[in-house]
């Protein structure tokens, strides 16, 4: 039987989570070893070919990178870096650009429309476009700049881990595509050994003696985790972050300032209900009118 | 590959040189990454620049191309000098030991001795062994020559004749003390004194403290003498595509004798081949100057079958000391059994098995020269099937140019091409079309997915594959295309009649459907198979007459057998398609997997092996052990597939490398440009040779002479060192009609170093223009830290480096999003004197903003 997915969080949903509790009993995690990635590119044709994307034209950009950023219709994009080394030496970087799965996803706790946003108990965060509102809030929600929204269509898009399938049994077209297997996919547990295996071995058998693993804490860790030479300078692999986290504001605005908002907007209709109790419908000849502002201004 | 992609996984040590794999075998890249992962095996990648594959290496050095012989004969120098060397397997299994005649000289001027101006070619007469037996100890006294066969004769007296090979001698003389100054390992040592640390530094531009690294680095699987450790070189059109680009390979597996790392799993030189199929077209013939198999072709003095086969046998030779079992004495057997796939039973014992059928090849008719001689005007047609001629180049114009001197042109293929399209390439003009006689003949293919048949890959091994869809519209199979086209000229020389009607008339044609015959009936032509009873003596198998052959051991040369390729024989049995066997088994865990598929020769995975062993015949390692002596059985048995005589007892003492006649692997051999590699520059280079600057290119290398062939100079102001290659993106000038492939590499774009287009004000993105000798490319500035200026000889240079894959035909060029310029209009027309490669990598240009 393959195993199926299970929710454990739903954006904009308040009460419980239907289905919780049944299904499978681990969290999937993807590994990327940037230290054996040869930037093919079969991921990012797997990728389009699987979903169903087909050909966006590009423009040569000073780099073999295939655009400058992941796409509404690219979800998955090999980074390359020229970085200079110390000792002057330069080393030519690629990383896989992809949706990370947080664990403490910065798009659901954004999202305000209902079902829009779905968190699997295996870990995959996916969007459900057909209850996307086109808000945008999760594009701010992200720490990795993900989400991209299709204009034509005012929904928003990113990786899916496959959830299509893995539900199915079988590993995201990413992981099948990669003919270095510099890949990995399986448990997060098992995943985060072979990970921190990788990063010792590079530690003890070559120079890279600040090899590590990327999994960030800001984000309650990840469901996509990378091998890097230099644990210490994340950033020099086209921008991802040393630190992050779920933005404040996004914070404030699912935690306290939500309740304070349901608070303001019972508070709001009580104050409507009795200001109508008390003054009686509104008078439609009486609008503001520029001598309003006028004075607004004079003052 | 000597060895096998799996068998990468095998490696404690890695040098990548002359070859991308990460970018243009990135499936068989995933061993080399698996050595890493598994076996903490280095990588070392030296290249013009930081590719991706040199992006997971443990070690970078950045080399002026076409300087790969400096950089390797350093290495050499470095082997010798720090006591690298395999000494028992340099003594035992290589000749090393073998004197070589006197008379013979070293290239310190430049010359081998021999060379013949007049002809530019060299009289190879002292590049020999010399007779004499076991001269160990007799360093000194040893100057008495035995006399030279009659046939060995330096001929300057005739110098249009070709010079004649040389032939060895029986009685080889050697000295297993190493120290006699003719032997073999110190005019090894001599030649490569020169190379040192700062000359390699001078001539390729790798700071000396670099070059030690990686000499360290690489040679340290032979430190303090321990032989368990393998290190493996892996390369490809990088060495290959060179005026010297033999040469270049040579010195690997010179260095690669000197490590003894020849014969043993993890080990070898390993060249990648470029296609899917490229190692099957060259078993099958796929260039001029052999017959399937690697048989010599004929050539005009070749007057009967006997004085070929005399020619082309080599004599058993056995310094006394070794035996050896010199496998090529069996050539007659092989010739005999083509002859009867290719003429049947019109090939008999009576009339030479038909060898006046084949034809005699009287002069060079390799790629360049095909080129040459139809803009010359020789040439009035030409089939152009499964290649895109001229995009391939060298001298993209000059192909122009030519074709439009052809009567006809037929082009095979799945896309309109470059080649079919010469006619409206940019700057014709329609009144200059219509003066363009060609006529092209554009005829609609089958393309990989849509044929069967198998595939040799880099591994040599033969994979059968099945049709994934049919054709479509009117395409159809290339046997198909090419079964009609034979079979209507056989028609008309039936008809007509001709002036040698006998060769076509008579072509064994014997297959299920003649006029498209299935690749099976021809893969089971190419195994071979019997045409009498034969019996094995030893064993008392017998195989039917009509059944197909077991392997080449059963190949007669009285006619019994018939076989298209002797190297092939084995891959399609009675007990059916060996080359669809997907079995998974690899009880070793070394990869061989003898199950799957099959693979030349004799399904060997790893060639030479019997040099995996010691001189007791037991593994060099005993972790990795391919195969072994068991005493008890009188033979050779192991995981692999022994490459050797399965009843050798050590004792007897056989050289390993069982296809020389010698049986030793060579450190001196006679190729038309050197027994030794020497650094000569490239045709088009910014310096003299630091080793020789009166003969800075290669003596036998010679310039085409055209109006087309131009060679620029840096004094004429192209001083820039330019380079070509391939993307991971794309597949040769294939998949710019792809959307998928086109997205992700839109553009042709130069790759720049940051400091040159500062020089010159280039930005990224920026149009620029390069220029040869020849003519220009026009593409976007890749300005990229990936490469760096160079130093050489004290003078600042730089390299830029140029994608092959655009052109004027694709669906960026359709749509006018580039300049539609090939990048092999910037190539000079000028070859390899042994294998005619041209010479892609190294050439001078200028660079400035379009």
């Amino acid at each position: 039987m393959p195993p199926t997915l299970e929710i454990k969080a739903i954006s904009g949903h308040a009460g419980t989570v239907p289905g919780h509790g049944a299904s499978r009993d681990y969290d999937v995690c993807k590994l990327i070893d940037v230290t054996t990635c040869i930037g093919c590119k079969a991921c990012e044709v797997a990728c389009l070919e699987w979903n169903g994307y087909s050909f966006t034209e590009t423009v040569f950009d000073n780099s073999y990178q295939t655009m400058p950023e992941t796409a509404w219709n690219y979800w998955n994009l090999i980074r390359f870096n020229e970085h200079e080394n110390s000792d002057g030496s330069i080393s030519l970087l690629m990383r896989k650009d992809q949706c990370m799965h947080c664990a403490d996803p910065g798009c659901l706790r954004a999202c305000p429309a209902d079902g829009a946003i779905v968190q699997y108990a295996n870990g995959i965060v996916d969007f459900h476009q057909e209850n996307c509102i086109g808000c945008q809030y999760c594009v701010t929600g992200c720490p990795f700049d993900i989400p991209k929204f299709n204009p034509s269509t005012k929904k928003v898009f990113k990786c899916t881990l496959c959830s299509d399938r893995v539900s199915n049994g079988l590993e995201p077209a990413c992981i099948k595509a990669c003919p270095t297997g510099c890949l990995h996919f399986g448990s997060k547990d098992d995943m985060k050994e072979l990970a921190e295996q990788r990063a010792a071995q590079l530690r003890e058998q070559t120079s890279h003696k600040d090899a590590g693993v990327y999994d960030p804490a800001g984000v309650g860790g990840t469901h996509v985790i990378y091998v890097l030479h230099d644990i210490k300078n994340p950033e020099m692999y086209g921008g991802l972050p040393a630190n992050p986290r779920v933005p404040f504001l996004v914070k404030l605005w699912k935690g306290p300032v939500k309740l304070l908002g349901g608070w303001a907007m019972f508070l709001g209709v009580v104050g409507v209900a009795i200001h109508y109790l008390r003054f009686g419908p509104k008078d439609p000849g009486h609008t503001t009118g520029p001598e309003d502002k006028d004075d607004r201004t004079k003052s | 590959m000597t060895n096998g992609w799996i068998d990468i996984k095998n490696a404690d040590m890695m040098l990548v040189m002359g070859g991308n794999p990460a970018e243009n075998h990135p499936c068989g890249f995933k061993w080399v990454i698996e050595a890493k992962r598994q076996r903490n095996a280095k990588l070392i990648v030296v290249d013009p620049r930081l590719t991706r594959t040199a992006a997971t290496s443990d070690l970078f050095l950045q080399i002026r191309a076409g300087t790969d012989i400096a950089f390797l004969g350093g290495l050499i120098n470095y082997t010798i000098q720090n006591n690298r060397i395999a000494k028992d397997y340099l003594l035992n299994y290589t000749s090393a030991p073998i004197l070589v005649k006197e008379g013979f000289k070293l290239p310190e001027d430049g010359f081998y001795s021999g060379f013949d101006p007049a002809s530019q070619t060299y009289d190879r007469n002292t590049w020999n062994y010399a007779e004499g037996g076991d001269m160990s100890g007799k360093a000194v006294a040893a100057t008495a020559q035995a006399g030279d066969p009659p046939q060995q004769k330096s001929s300057t007296a005739a110098p249009k004749a070709p010079f004649p090979p040389p032939l060895m001698p029986e009685k080889v003389a050697y000295d297993l003390t190493l120290q006699h100054p003719r032997c073999v390992f110190q005019l090894l040592k001599q030649q490569y004194s020169r190379y040192t640390p700062e000359m390699v530094e001078r001539i390729t531009g790798i700071p000396k403290d670099q070059f030690l690294k990686a000499a360290d680095l690489f040679t340290s699987v032979r430190k303090d003498g321990d032989m368990k450790k393998v290190g493996t070189v892996i390369y490809a059109v990088g060495w290959t595509q060179h005026t010297f680009g033999t040469q270049i390979i040579r010195t690997a597996a010179m260095l690669q004798l000197l490590l003894g790392n020849v014969g043993r799993a993890g080990g070898g030189v390993n060249a990648l081949r470029g296609h899917s199929n490229i190692q099957g077209a060259t078993d099958m013939a796929g260039v001029f100057d052999s017959l399937p198999g690697y048989l010599k072709v004929p050539d005009p003095t070749d007057k009967d079958f006997k004085t070929y086969i005399d020619r082309i046998t080599p004599k058993t030779v056995k310094p006394a000391g070794w035996d050896s079992f010199n496998y090529y004495s069996n050539t007659p057997k092989f010739a005999v059994s083509f002859l009867k796939a290719m003429y049947g039973p019109a090939a008999t014992k009576e009339n030479d098995w038909a060898f006046h059928y084949l034809p005699k090849v009287d002069r060079n008719y390799s790629w360049a020269q095909i080129w040459d001689n139809m803009y010359r005007g020789s040439v009035k047609g030409m089939f152009a099937f499964g290649m895109n001629g001229v995009a391939i180049g060298p001298d993209s114009q000059k192909n122009i140019e030519a074709l439009k001197k052809a009567d006809w042109l037929v082009v095979g293929e799945i896309y309109p091409d470059e080649t079919s399209e010469f006619w409206k390439s940019p700057g014709i003009k329609p009144e200059e079309m219509k003066t363009i006689n060609t006529t092209v003949y554009r005829l609609p293919c089958a393309g990989f997915a849509e044929k069967d048949g198998s595939m040799t890959n880099s591994a040599r091994w033969l994979q059968w594959k099945n049709v994934a869809v049919p054709t479509p519209g009117e395409a159809r199979l290339d046997q198909d295309t090419v079964a009609q086209i034979f079979l209507r000229v056989r028609e008309l020389y039936k008809k007509e009649g001709g002036k040698f009607p006998d060769p076509i008339l008579n072509s064994w044609w014997p297959y299920t459907t003649p006029y498209n015959p299935s690749l099976s009936d021809l893969a089971k032509e190419i195994n071979g198979k019997a045409l009498a009873d034969l019996t094995d003596p030893k064993t008392a198998q017998v195989i039917k007459a009509g059944q197909q052959l077991p392997g080449f051991a059963w190949l007669k040369d009285d006619g019994t057998t018939l076989c298209g390729n002797w190297l092939y024989s084995g891959s399609w049995t009675e007990a059916g398609a060996m080359t669809q066997r997907r079995g998974t088994d690899d009880p070793s865990g070394l990869g061989f997997y003898l199950n799957w598929a099959w693979s030349w020769p004799a399904n060997r995975r790893g060639m030479y092996n019997r040099a995996s062993c010691d001189l007791q015949g037991k593994p060099w390692d005993p972790s990795r052990r391919q195969i072994w002596w068991d005493e008890a059985k009188q033979l050779w048995v192991g995981n692999d597939v022994p490459d050797f005589k399965a009843d050798s007892p050590p004792k007897d003492h056989m050289g390993p490398f069982i296809m020389n006649q010698e049986g030793l692997g060579r450190l001196f051999v006679w190729l038309n440009d050197g027994p030794f590699p020497e650094h000569y520059e490239p045709i088009e280079s910014p310096v003299q040779n630091l080793l020789h600057p009166n003969q800075s290119n290669s003596p036998v290398v010679k310039k085409f002479k055209t109006p087309a062939d131009k060679y620029g100079t840096a004094a004429e102001g192209f001083n820039v060192i330019c380079t070509t290659y391939r993307l991971t993106e794309h597949y040769h000038y294939w998949t710019k009609n792809n959307p998928m492939n086109v997205q992700l590499i839109p553009e042709p774009f130069v790759e720049i170093p940051v400091e040159l287009a500062q020089e010159l004000g280039i930005q990224g993105n920026d149009k620029v223009k390069v220029t040869s000798a020849r003519s220009y490319y026009i593409a976007k500035a890749f300005v990229t830290k990936r490469i760096k200026p160079m130093t050489i000889d004290g003078k600042k240079m730089y390299q830029i480096g140029i994608p092959i894959h655009q052109g004027y035909r694709g669906i960026q060029e359709d749509a006018g999003r580039d300049a539609r310029t090939i990048l092999n209009r910037l190539t000079p027309t000028v070859v390899d004197p042994n294998a005619f490669t041209p010479e892609f990598k190294g050439f001078l240009v200028k660079l400035e903003k379009a």
